[in-house]
Formats: structure tokens, C-alpha cells, sequence
């Protein structure tokens, strides 16, 4: 037993070394921390925890009235809003009400049609240089992983889009560019994106800045991770077992090894 | 026929293949009544724990290979569509991405458990030379694979790590256009990589049957680091060590799908959810966390080396660096002639313990915290002082082991002359 502490001990410093490995913080402060329902998308210990569905619904119609006119979010299709509760009937209209350039036809022409529940979101911009010519030589980012391709997740991306106010006296910004706290650098060529009651939630969820925030962020962490609770669930079952089969191997162990002792 | 064995198999099958081609005659020799020190501690599961993370990593990367596409506009979204779209791919792809990590964790265990027992003295130099050449292999293959989700990471760090040969002088440019296939890292060095990602593990296979081979003529080390005298000292393999290999097993796969399942990304970087792209430089490149060590190796030559009171340069900063980092790796193939002392156990070693425990390890561990922090002070310090520590460590081994007094080795395995608690470890 004395080797195995000594064992577990080495590992337990391994894993301390492991986790302090540096991740670029840049200037800005760090993103102060939120509850979240899922416990967030890199959240160790919320073993039993899964997204808030209505907040994920409301999300999707922030991005599809707001975020959506710049972001792409090109992973998704429409049918996987089926996974967090829409019906059938609302994803087929959601789909439809987008026009998609399809084909060639058997005429060897493209044409358009309305969407389907397996068509991938449609992006704003047919390709990455017109989405740059149109916002000032830069791409907006697709939105499609954003929550896993910032160090803080969720954390961050709540603390960006409320994160907008006036820049400090002496602070020079340059045209196009807004103040942001949480943005490396704090110039950010995004625009203030949520208002209160900027959009109108169908659920009469009252919309305010931090509510709206909350709901996109939520949105797009599911959209990052959309296998998060599946994965959880799974990972519960294999531990359990894991550990049930080393309390079986242990004792096959001591048995055996007591003859020879 | 006429060297062939007589089988005695109860399964008329077996028999009938056994005296045709003994595999089944061979299995029992090697893996069931082989004959194994009978006081291996826990250290002594990794070396099966790495063969079962080969096989893992195997299995899931094939699975991968047939799903992913290598292609630089595709890659990315491929990768993708295995986590969204294919039935488990999200696991296979989190056992895969987390299984490299897990390797190189048994494995660096498996490196120390060899320094501090002196399993690569004589007779075993030559089992630790493929460890060392599996190692290698497993740093090639490892990296090559992080290029293949091609995202920034996996761009930025193929740019730094294949410039690094452009520091060796005269052929050193030529080697990097070859390794890219054209002039920057592109498709071709996508593709290039894709193809030695899928090949070096079965190459890797093959060392290791020569590592596992050329063990079982030496026989295994053990805790004392003193040869089995007799049948008294040695347990069949089958059922001793494989029930205990299993329950090893169990244990680190707890540690494994504790990653996989609920920190999947805890050992990846960010940015590598980010699409590959050549024009957007990240703010700090930093390399997988395994290769760390040996990239603050890497970057703690600061300085050049020139003729003293001239303006000569022998080697720039970047030739040492590169030199620095693949010596790290270099000394260990040499480590058994280093290391002069006849006592394999860091047991009876008093001095040569204390030397494993707080200059090799700390160095490690130094060496790793230094290369994922920018290159800036205290960090650049910090890794100079870690890279002298682990040369340190090998290059004074042939002084410690002329003045070290071991202690009194045991007459036996099982009569340890110590009595006690440096009797079997169990």
C-alpha cells in the first residue's frame, strides 16, 4: 500500500503540473466567473450537469436576429436545433425561412430554394474575403467553436459582450474600433452588439443586456460542445464500472498474491 | 519437423498448430510461466500500460484516419464533423487527442522508474537504446499528429518546430523545404504528415516487440536491482503479473477517462479550435505540454558561442538551442556508460538517490512550468537553470558513481540481508 500512496502521490503531482501549463492571458483582466446550469464546457467537476434549454432556445434567437447578420456559424445545420428542443415543425419553418443557393441543376445551373432541416446554417457572407471587405478588412470569427477557442469559455465571451463602455481618459482609439475591458488590447472592431430589448423574447423572458448575454453565451457554448451531456453521461457509466472492476481486480489480486507472500 | 518441439496441448487444435508453429509453446514461455522477480512495485505496470496506450492509440486512429480528410480546407471541418456527426466520434476523438497525453505520462513514469531502479545498466543497455529510439518515435509521431486537426496551433507550431533545422549549417534550409514540400507549411506538409503520422506508430509496434524481445533474454530489472539467484526469487508471469498488470490497468483507466469524459480539452490549447491560418500569428506558440521540457531546453541558449575576444561566431543562439534540445534526448542513449557505478538500485545508492529525486526530477518539472510562460524573465531563467540541472544530472554520473559508498546489497531477492522494509516491496 505504502508504493501505491507514493504512486498516487507522483500522479496527483503530475496532474499539478499538467493544469499550470500557461495559456496566453494577454492585457485584459481576467473575465470574472459566472454560474452557468452545464458548469461549462471545460468544467471538471459538473459531472451531473446539462444545459438550460430555454436559455439555449433564446440564445439561438439572439444570434438569429443579432449576431447572425456578421458571424457564421458554418458546423451547424438546422436539424441539430432538434437537440435542444425545438420541434420538428419549428426547425422545418426556421430552415425554410432561409434562401439557399443550391445545385447545378441538369441545366448545369445553380438556383435557389428555400432551406432544409440538413442544410448548414446559412452563412452571412458568401466567402471570407467579402465578409472582410465588408467589416473593415477582417473576417468576423465564425461562431461555431468560439466558446472552446477562448481561454475562459463562457466566462469570456459573457464578459466581452457586456464588457463595451467609454474608453479612459488618454486611452487612443482608433476610427472603427470600440473600448472593450475584457478585449486583449481593448480596442475591439466589433460594435456594442446587445441593447436592452434588442430583441423581443417569444417566452416574454425580459430582455435585458446581461440576460441576453447570458442566453447567446449558452447558445454558442452548446453549439461548441453539442455531445457535452452525452459525453458526461457516458463518462459516469465507464467510471462506475472502472471502479467496480478494480475493486474485483484488487481482491483477485490479494487472494492470489497471499499464497506466495 | 525435425527441430520441432513435441506440443502437449490439450485442444487437438492448438496441438496440431503448435507443432507446425509454436506460437502457442512461445506465449506460454514468455507471458505464462515466465519466469519474473517476484518484488515489482507498482513502478513496474507502466511498461504494460504503454503498450496498452499503443494499442489504443492505434485503434482510435484508425478509426480516425477514416473519417478525417487531409486536406488544408478540409481538415479542420472534417474534424469536426467526427465530433458532431459520426456515431461516437466525439470519444474516439477525445480518447485519441488525450490518449497521446496519457502515453507520454506512462511513458516519462516508465523513464524514471529505469534511471532510478538502473534498468539500463548491463545486461540491459541495449532494451533501453529501443526505449530511447521508441521515444523519439513517439515525439515524432505525437507532433505530426497535432498538425493533422489543422488548426492555429497545429499551423504555428509546425512552422516553429520544422524552422528549427533550418539552424543547421549548409543543409539546413534544403532540410525544411523538404520537410514542408515547398516553401511554406502547406498542403504537401499536411499531406506528408498525415502519411509518417500513420506510418511511425507501426514502426514504433516494431521497436517495441525488439524493446519486449530483448527483455525477455535479459529478464526483468526489480526494485533491488539485484539478479534472481534462483526459482525462489521469480513468480510464473501468468497469474502473478497479469492479474496485477490488470488492476493497474483499471486504476490508470480511471485516470484516462477521467480526461476523456470530463476534461477533454484540459490538456489542449484554445486556440486549436481556431481554423488554421498563415496570416494571424498566435500571441504565444506554445507546443503540447509533453513537449515542453525540451522546448525550454530549446529556448534557454540565449546567447551565441563565439571565439572568445573576437566577433567570430561558432554557434548562433539557434544552433545551440536545436543542438541543446536533441542532446537532452542524445545523452540518454549514452546514460548506461555514464552511470559507472555497479549497483543498479537507487535503493543502495545514497547519493545517486538524492541526485535522481532533486536534480533530474525538479529539473524535469522546472524545465516543463518554463516552456509553456513566455520568453521572458524570471521564465528564461528559471529553464537556464533547469537545462544545467538535467545535463547536470548525466555529466557528474561518472564522478558520483567513483565516490558514492552503496550500501550492503541483499544475498537474494527472497532473503534480503537487510531484513525489514528493503525486504519485497509489494
Amino acid at each position: 500500500m505504502r508504493r501505491l500512496r507514493t504512486l498516487l502521490a507522483a500522479g496527483a503531482m503530475t496532474i499539478a503540473g499538467l493544469t499550470s501549463t500557461a495559456l496566453a492571458a494577454g492585457n485584459a483582466p481576467v473575465p470574472p466567473a459566472q454560474t452557468w446550469a452545464h458548469g461549462g464546457v471545460n468544467s471538471f467537476l459538473s459531472f451531473f450537469k446539462g444545459y438550460d434549454y430555454a436559455s439555449v432556445q433564446r440564445g439561438f434567437q439572439v444570434y438569429k436576429e443579432v449576431c447572425s447578420s456578421c458571424h457564421a456559424m458554418h458546423l451547424l445545420s438546422y436539424r441539430n436545433l432538434l437537440d435542444v428542443g425545438f420541434t420538428e415543425a419549428e426547425v422545418k419553418a426556421i430552415a425554410a425561412a432561409q434562401e439557399i443557393t443550391a445545385g447545378p441543376n441538369d441545366q448545369g445551373e445553380m438556383f435557389t430554394r428555400p432551406g432544409l432541416p440538413a442544410d448548414r446554417f446559412k452563412s452571412p457572407f458568401p466567402n471570407a474575403q467579402a465578409a472582410a471587405a465588408a467589416n473593415g478588412g477582417k473576417a468576423p470569427p465564425d461562431l461555431s467553436l468560439i466558446v472552446k477557442a477562448r481561454a475562459h469559455h463562457e466566462d469570456y465571451i459573457y464578459a466581452l459582450l457586456t464588457g463595451y463602455t467609454d474608453a479612459p481618459e488618454g486611452f487612443e482609439l482608433s476610427p472603427g474600433s470600440n473600448y472593450n475591458k475584457y478585449f486583449p488590447g481593448n480596442a475591439i472592431a466589433m460594435a456594442q452588439p446587445i441593447y436592452e430589448n434588442g430583441v423581443t423574447y417569444t417566452d416574454g423572458t425580459p430582455a435585458t443586456i446581461e440576460q441576453q448575454a447570458k442566453d447567446v453565451t449558452n447558445f454558442m457554448a452548446w453549439a461548441a460542445e453539442p455531445k457535452l451531456e452525452e459525453r458526461r453521461r457516458v463518462g459516469i457509466m465507464v467510471i462506475l464500472f472502472l471502479v467496480f472492476f478494480a475493486g474485483i481486480m484488487y481482491a483477485a489480486k490479494r487472494r492470489l498474491w497471499s499464497e506466495v507472500h | 519437423m525435425a527441430h520441432a518441439p513435441q506440443s502437449n496441448f490439450e485442444n487437438p487444435v492448438v496441438n496440431w498448430i503448435d507443432q507446425r508453429l509454436p506460437i502457442f509453446t512461445m506465449m506460454n514461455k514468455e507471458y505464462g510461466s515466465f519466469p519474473t522477480p517476484r518484488n515489482f512495485n507498482y513502478f513496474w505496470n507502466f511498461g504494460a500500460l504503454a503498450m496498452f496506450v499503443l494499442v489504443t492509440m492505434i485503434v482510435s486512429g484508425i478509426f480516425l484516419a477514416m473519417h478525417y480528410t487531409n486536406n488544408t480546407a478540409m481538415a479542420f471541418d472534417s474534424v469536426e464533423r467526427i465530433m458532431r456527426d459520426v456515431n461516437w466520434g466525439w470519444m474516439i476523438r477525445y480518447i485519441h487527442a488525450n490518449g497521446a497525453s496519457m502515453f507520454f505520462i506512462v511513458v516519462y513514469i516508465h523513464i524514471f522508474r529505469g534511471i532510478y531502479y538502473g534498468s539500463y545498466k548491463a545486461p540491459r543497455e541495449l532494451i533501453w537504446i529501443f526505449g530511447v529510439i521508441i521515444l523519439l518515435l513517439m515525439m515524432g509521431t505525437a507532433f505530426m499528429g497535432y498538425v493533422l486537426p489543422w488548426g492555429q496551433m497545429s499551423f504555428w507550431g509546425a512552422t516553429v518546430i520544422t524552422n528549427l533545422f533550418s539552424a543547421i549549417p549548409v543543409v539546413g534550409e534544403s532540410i525544411v523545404t523538404l520537410l514542408w514540400g515547398g516553401f511554406s507549411v502547406d498542403n504537401p506538409t499536411l499531406n506528408r504528415f498525415f502519411a509518417l503520422h500513420y506510418l511511425l506508430p507501426f514502426v514504433l509496434l516494431a521497436v517495441v516487440v525488439l524493446h519486449v524481445a530483448a527483455l525477455h533474454i535479459a529478464g526483468s530489472n526489480n526494485p533491488l536491482g539485484i539478479e534472481p539467484k534462483g526459482p525462489q526469487d521469480t513468480l510464473p508471469f501468468h497469474p502473478y503479473y497479469t492479474t496485477k498488470d490488470i488492476f493497474g490497468l483499471t486504476i490508470f483507466l480511471i485516470f484516462f477517462a477521467s480526461f476523456v469524459f470530463f476534461a477533454p480539452n484540459m490538456l489542449g490549447h484554445p486556440d486549436n479550435y481556431i481554423p488554421a491560418d498563415p496570416l494571424v500569428t498566435p500571441a504565444h506558440i506554445v507546443p503540447e505540454w509533453y513537449f515542453l521540457p525540451f522546448y525550454a531546453i530549446l529556448r534557454s541558449i540565449t546567447f551565441s558561442i563565439g571565439l572568445p575576444f573576437t566577433d567570430v561566431v561558432l554557434i548562433d543562439a539557434k544552433l545551440g538551442g536545436v543542438l541543446a534540445m536533441f542532446g537532452s534526448i542524445a545523452i540518454l542513449f549514452v546514460l548506461p556508460w555514464l552511470d559507472n557505478s555497479p549497483v543498479r538500485s537507487a535503493r543502495f545508492r545514497p547519493i545517486f538517490r538524492w541526485w535522481v529525486l532533486l536534480c533530474l526530477v525538479p529539473s524535469f518539472f522546472m524545465l516543463g512550468y518554463a516552456g509553456g510562460k513566455p520568453a521572458e524573465q524570471p521564465y528564461v531563467l528559471i529553464g537556464q537553470l533547469g537545462t544545467v540541472m538535467y545535463f547536470a544530472f548525466f555529466l557528474l554520473l561518472p564522478i558520483i558513481g567513483r565516490i558514492e559508498k552503496p550500501l550492503p546489497l541483499p544475498a537474494s531477492i527472497a532473503n534480503p540481508v537487510l531484513g525489514g522494509n528493503a525486504a519485497t516491496a509489494k
